[in-house]
C-alpha cells in the first residue's frame, strides 16, 4: 500500500517523535476510501502517547471498521511545534492512515475524557478546516460528534458540537450510521434533515435543539426541545451484555512509547461501591462483568494478535470482580510461561492482593497504593469510600511484613464539610502508617520506609451525590495543602513521609467546566484564541490567560464553583437520563451531611435506579 | 542456535527510531511464534543484538540484528513467518546461522557501511558535479568540521572513505562504520559541497543504507563481506 503523507520529510524530521502523525502501526485499518460510504475520524484530543492509551478509541474502531460500508481512522491533537508549523504553511489537520484532511470525512468524533481538552477540540477543529460553531458548518463538513464521560455535561461546548452520544458507544452507532446514509443519499438541505432525525435515536443529544432560558440570578429556568420530535430527556446507552459485547481481538500497536503500552483487558463496568464524589462509579451502573472465560480467551487472543509484553485489567473496582482470583491465577500461569509481564490494577490490599503482587512484581521495587480519599473516618464516611483506619493499617502491616517498604497514599482535599483536622488527620495516618513499619523487628526492615502522600483538589461533578456541593478559590486550596505540608512536617515520622499536591488554578478550571452551562462556550473560544492548549500539561499553564477570557466575556466563575446549589436547582445536564435519578443523588448528599454510610451495590439495593437496565449486579444470583 | 537476521527499512519506516524498531522487533518475533532466547532475571526480556543503528530519516536495505533461537526454524520457513507479520515498510530478506561467541556478534564485526546517495530535487550543486568526485577524492587529506558535545572539531576524513563514486546523480559509497572508526554519509556529502563551494543545504539528500561490512580474510587477502555471508542457511 503506497500512501502520501501529509507532512513533507522536512517538517517530520524537523518535529519531535515524528512517528505521531504517520500511522501505519501494526493493526492499523486500511480501506478503499472510494468502496465505503461513511468515513469516520475518530480523535482523542490531545497528544499521540495519550489517545493511544485508550481503551474506548480501540473498542469503536473495531466497531465501525467491522462495517463494511465504514472506514474509521485516527486523528489525535497535534503537539505545539507541529501546531505551528501547519499554521504557517497552511497545513489542514488530517488522519492517521489515509493522511487525508478532517474535511474528506463524514464525521468527526471526539472522545471527551476530561474537561482540561476542551481548547485542543478547538485546535483539531481549526487546523482541520472545520468551523468552530456547528452553527456555521454545512453539507460539506464532518458532522461532529462528542461521547464520552464529558458529554454528561456536554452544555459548555455544546455550541462546537452537533451531536453528543449519551452512553457506551457499542449500542446506537449502527443506527446512527445507518440514519446518516438515508439521509445524505436523500441529499437537498440533508444535514438538517439528518440532526433533526438523528435526535429520536436513542443516547442522542443535537444542542442545537434544545434552548436554555436562565432565571435572573442566572441558574437554568428552562430546557427547551425544538418541537414534539425532539425528546426532553436523552437516555444513557449502555452494553448489558458484556460478555459478548465487540471487542478488539487486534488492537493497535503504536511504535513509539505511549502511556498504556500493553493488552488492556476490561473485566467490568460500573462499580458497586458508591464513592459519592465519583462520578464513574454512578454513570456506568449498574456493575456488568465479563465472564472470565471470555477474559481468558480474550487475553490469549490480544496478546498473540499484538505480541505485547505486558497484560493489564481494566476496570474501576478490579478486587469487587467476582472471579478476580480464577482470572489472575490462569493470567500468571500463562504469562510467566511466555514472559509476559501482568501490570495490576490497584486492588485492595488483603492477604490475596498481597501474594498476587508478590507473584508478578519485585517487592522491593514495587509500592503498595492506598486510595483512603479522606484523613479521618469521619470525612471518609462523608464521602462513603468504606475503608477504615485499621483496614489500612492492617493492611500495610502485612505489606510491610511481606517485604515492601514503599506505600503510596491519595487523598482529595476541599471534599464537603472538611475541616482543619480533616486535613491533618492525612498526616497523622501517614505517621501511623510508619509506625507499623518500624515496629516491625530490625531484622524484618529493609532501611527506611517510604511513605508518598499525594493530594489532588476534588472537583464536584455531574450526576454524582457532590453534585451541588461549593468549591474553593485557587488560595484556599493552597492554604489547605499548606496546612498538611505543616502536620507532614510535624509528624514523628516526617522524614519517611514526602508530601505532594497538585495545582489549585487547574482545579477550579476544571470545576467551572463540569458543572459550567452554554455561556461559557465564549469564554472556552477566547482562552484558544489566546493560545490556550493541552491545559492538562502543566508546562504550558496561564491561568492568567483564563482570567483574562472570563473577565472580557463577563462570565462570573465564582458562579459555578463558589455557589451551594440548592436541593430544586435546575442543573445543565438534567435533561441527561444517567439511569441513576436526582432524587437518589439528593439523598446520599443529605446522608453525606449526618454522615450515614450508604452500603455498596451486593450488600444493600440503595435504589439508585439503575435496576431498570433489568441487568448487571442488580440482578445477580437471580436467574 | 545463534542466527543473523537481515531486513530492509524503507518508506515511513525511516521515521521509526532505533528504540521504537527495537520495540517492534520484540512484538513482531511475539506474534511470529518464534520460539527466541530470553534473558535470566525477573524481568526477561529477549536477547538482541542489533548491528549498528540507523538514524532516523535514513533509509536501508541492509540492516542487521542477532538472535538465538531456542527451537531452530529453517530460513526460509522464519523469513515467511517474519515477514507475516512486519508492518509495511520491514522486510525481512534472511535468516542465517551463524558461529557462537561475543567476537562473531554483528554489533563487534561491522567494519563499513555501504551507502547510495542522492540530493532531493532541486537541492543538488551545479551542474557536472558527479565529474568532481574524483579530484576530490585525489586530496591527501580531507578536513571536515565535526560537531561533537563539546563543541567544533576538524578530522581528516579521507581515510575513513573507501569508495566515492557519482553518476546519473547518484552517489555510492563505502565509509568506515562500526565502533572504531566511523564516518557519517552526511558529514562527507557536505564536506563535498563545501569544496564544491556551495553551502550544505538542510534536508538535501536522499540516504540509504544499502550494506553492513564486515572485514575478512588475512592479511594478504583482505576484503569487506556483507554480514550475512558470514552465516549459513538453516535447512531442517
Amino acid at each position: 500500500m503506497e500512501r502520501k503523507l501529509a507532512l513533507s520529510d522536512e517538517i517530520l524530521l524537523s518535529i519531535e517523535k515524528p512517528a505521531r502523525y504517520i500511522g501505519n502501526e501494526i493493526n492499523a485499518v486500511y480501506k478503499d476510501k472510494d468502496s465505503v460510504d461513511i468515513r469516520f475520524a475518530m480523535c482523542f484530543p490531545d497528544v499521540y502517547e495519550i489517545g493511544m492509551s485508550h481503551l474506548g478509541i480501540q473498542i469503536l474502531y473495531e466497531l465501525f471498521n467491522r462495517r463494511e460500508d465504514t472506514w474509521c481512522e485516527r486523528v489525535y491533537a497535534p503537539w505545539f511545534d507541529l501546531d505551528k508549523v501547519m499554521r504557517e504553511k497552511d497545513i489542514p489537520l488530517f488522519a492517521l492512515e489515509s493522511q487525508d484532511p478532517l474535511t474528506a470525512f463524514d464525521f468527526l468524533g471526539i472522545t471527551l475524557q476530561y474537561e482540561l481538552c476542551y481548547t485542543n477540540i478547538l485546535q483539531v477543529l481549526d487546523l482541520g478546516r472545520i468551523p468552530l460553531m456547528a452553527a456555521d458548518r454545512d453539507e460539506s463538513h464532518p458532522i461532529v460528534i462528542g461521547g464520552g464521560p464529558c458529554t454528561y455535561n456536554p452544555e459548555p461546548i455544546a455550541d462546537f458540537f452537533d451531536l453528543f452520544y449519551i452512553g457506551e458507544g457499542e449500542v446506537v452507532y449502527d443506527r446512527l450510521l445507518d440514519l446518516y446514509k438515508e439521509c445524505k443519499k436523500a441529499g437537498g438541505a440533508w444535514r438538517k434533515a439528518f440532526l433533526r432525525r438523528a435526535a429520536s435515536v436513542p443516547g442522542i443529544y443535537v444542542p442545537s435543539l434544545y434552548t436554555p432560558a436562565y432565571h435572573e440570578d442566572g441558574t437554568l429556568a428552562s430546557f427547551t426541545p425544538a418541537g414534539d420530535d425532539v425528546p426532553a430527556v436523552v437516555e444513557k446507552q449502555i452494553v448489558m451484555d458484556m460478555t459478548n459485547a465487540v471487542y478488539p481481538d487486534k488492537p493497535l500497536v503504536p511504535y513509539i512509547k505511549v502511556t498504556q503500552d500493553r493488552v488492556v483487558l476490561e473485566i467490568q463496568r460500573g462499580c458497586i461501591r458508591g464513592c459519592r464524589f465519583c462520578q464513574a462509579g454512578m454513570i456506568y451502573r449498574p456493575t456488568r462483568e465479563k465472564d472470565v472465560e471470555k477474559l481468558k480467551a480474550q487475553a490469549d487472543i490480544m496478546l498473540r494478535g499484538t505480541g505485547h509484553e505486558e497484560i493489564s485489567l481494566s476496570s474501576l473496582s478490579s478486587s469487587d470482580y467476582t472471579h478476580l482470583n480464577e482470572l489472575v491465577s490462569y493470567l500468571i500461569e500463562e504469562c510467566s510461561r511466555r514472559h509476559i509481564n501482568i501490570s495490576l490494577p490497584s486492588l485492595r490490599i488483603d492477604a490475596f492482593s498481597l501474594d498476587v503482587m508478590s507473584k508478578v512484581q519485585d517487592v522491593k521495587k514495587s509500592s503498595l497504593t492506598f486510595a483512603p480519599e479522606a484523613g479521618s473516618q469521619r470525612l471518609r464516611d462523608v464521602i462513603n469510600k468504606g475503608l477504615t483506619e485499621e483496614i489500612i493499617l492492617k493492611g500495610a502491616a502485612e505489606a510491610f511484613a511481606g517485604g515492601w517498604n514503599k506505600v503510596k497514599l491519595y487523598f482529595m482535599l476541599g471534599l464537603p464539610t472538611e475541616q482543619e483536622e480533616d486535613r491533618k488527620a492525612i498526616a497523622h495516618l501517614a505517621n501511623e502508617i510508619a509506625v507499623q513499619y518500624y515496629e516491625l523487628p530490625k531484622e524484618q526492615r529493609f532501611g527506611k520506609c517510604q511513605i508518598t502522600v499525594s493530594t489532588s483538589f476534588f472537583v464536584p461533578k455531574p450526576f454524582t451525590p457532590f453534585q451541588w456541593a461549593s468549591m474553593h478559590q485557587p488560595e484556599d486550596y493552597i492554604g489547605m495543602a499548606r496546612t498538611v505540608n505543616n502536620e507532614v512536617r510535624a509528624m514523628r515520622n516526617a522524614k519517611s513521609i514526602k508530601y505532594n499536591w497538585h495545582e489549585a488554578e487547574v482545579t477550579v478550571l476544571e470545576g467551572v467546566m463540569a458543572r459550567g452551562d452554554r455561556r461559557l462556550a465564549p469564554v472556552i473560544l477566547k482562552a484558544y484564541r489566546d493560545g490556550a492548549m493541552f491545559e492538562a500539561w502543566s508546562e504550558f499553564w496561564d491561568w492568567g490567560r483564563w482570567l483574562r477570557a472570563f473577565d472580557e466575556c463577563g462570565v462570573d466563575r465564582d458562579f459555578y464553583t463558589m455557589r451551594e446549589r440548592g436541593d430544586d436547582e435546575l442543573f445543565p445536564w438534567d435533561f441527561i437520563h444517567a439511569g441513576v435519578t436526582k432524587q437518589f443523588l439528593l439523598r446520599e448528599w443529605k446522608r453525606a451531611h449526618e454522615p450515614v454510610v450508604t452500603k455498596n451495590c451486593r450488600e444493600q439495593c440503595s435504589g439508585c435506579g439503575a435496576r431498570m437496565y433489568g441487568g448487571g449486579v442488580c440482578f445477580e444470583g437471580q436467574a | 542456535m545463534k542466527v543473523r537476521l537481515k531486513f530492509t527499512k524503507e518508506g515511513e519506516m525511516k521515521f521509526i527510531g532505533h528504540l521504537d524498531l527495537m520495540r517492534c522487533f520484540q512484538k513482531v518475533i511475539r506474534r511470529s511464534g518464534i520460539d527466541i532466547k530470553f534473558s535470566e532475571g525477573l524481568s526477561p526480556h529477549m536477547v538482541m543484538s542489533f548491528a549498528s543503528p540507523l538514524s532516523v530519516g535514513l533509509t536501508s536495505l541492509g540492516e542487521y540484528v542477532d538472535m538465538e533461537l531456542v527451537t531452530p526454524v529453517s530460513s526460509a520457513e522464519g523469513v515467511r513467518r517474519l515477514n507475516e507479520q512486519m508492518p509495511a515498510g520491514i522486510r525481512a530478506l534472511s535468516l542465517k546461522q551463524i558461529p557462537e561467541g561475543r567476537a562473531n556478534g554483528a554489533m563487534a564485526l561491522v567494519a563499513a557501511a555501504e551507502y547510495t546517495v542522492r540530493f532531493r530535487e532541486g537541492k543538488a550543486p551545479a551542474g557536472g558535479w558527479e565529474d568532481k568526485v574524483p579530484a576530490f577524492l585525489s586530496q591527501e587529506t580531507i578536513s571536515a568540521v565535526k560537531e561533537t558535545k563539546k563543541g567544533e572539531t576538524t578530522v581528516d576524513i579521507r581515510p575513513l572513505i573507501y569508495r566515492m563514486e557519482a553518476a546519473d546523480g547518484e552517489v555510492k559509497l563505502r565509509l568506515a562504520g562500526g565502533s572504531e572508526a566511523n564516518l557519517k554519509p552526511e558529514l562527507l556529502m557536505d564536506t563535498f559541497v563545501r569544496w564544491l563551494g556551495e553551502e550544505p543545504q538542510p534536508f538535501s539528500l536522499l540516504i540509504c543504507r544499502t550494506e553492513l561490512l564486515a572485514k575478512a580474510g588475512g592479511e594478504q587477502d583482505e576484503r569487506f563481506v556483507p554480514l550475512e555471508d558470514l552465516g549459513e542457511d538453516i535447512i531442517l
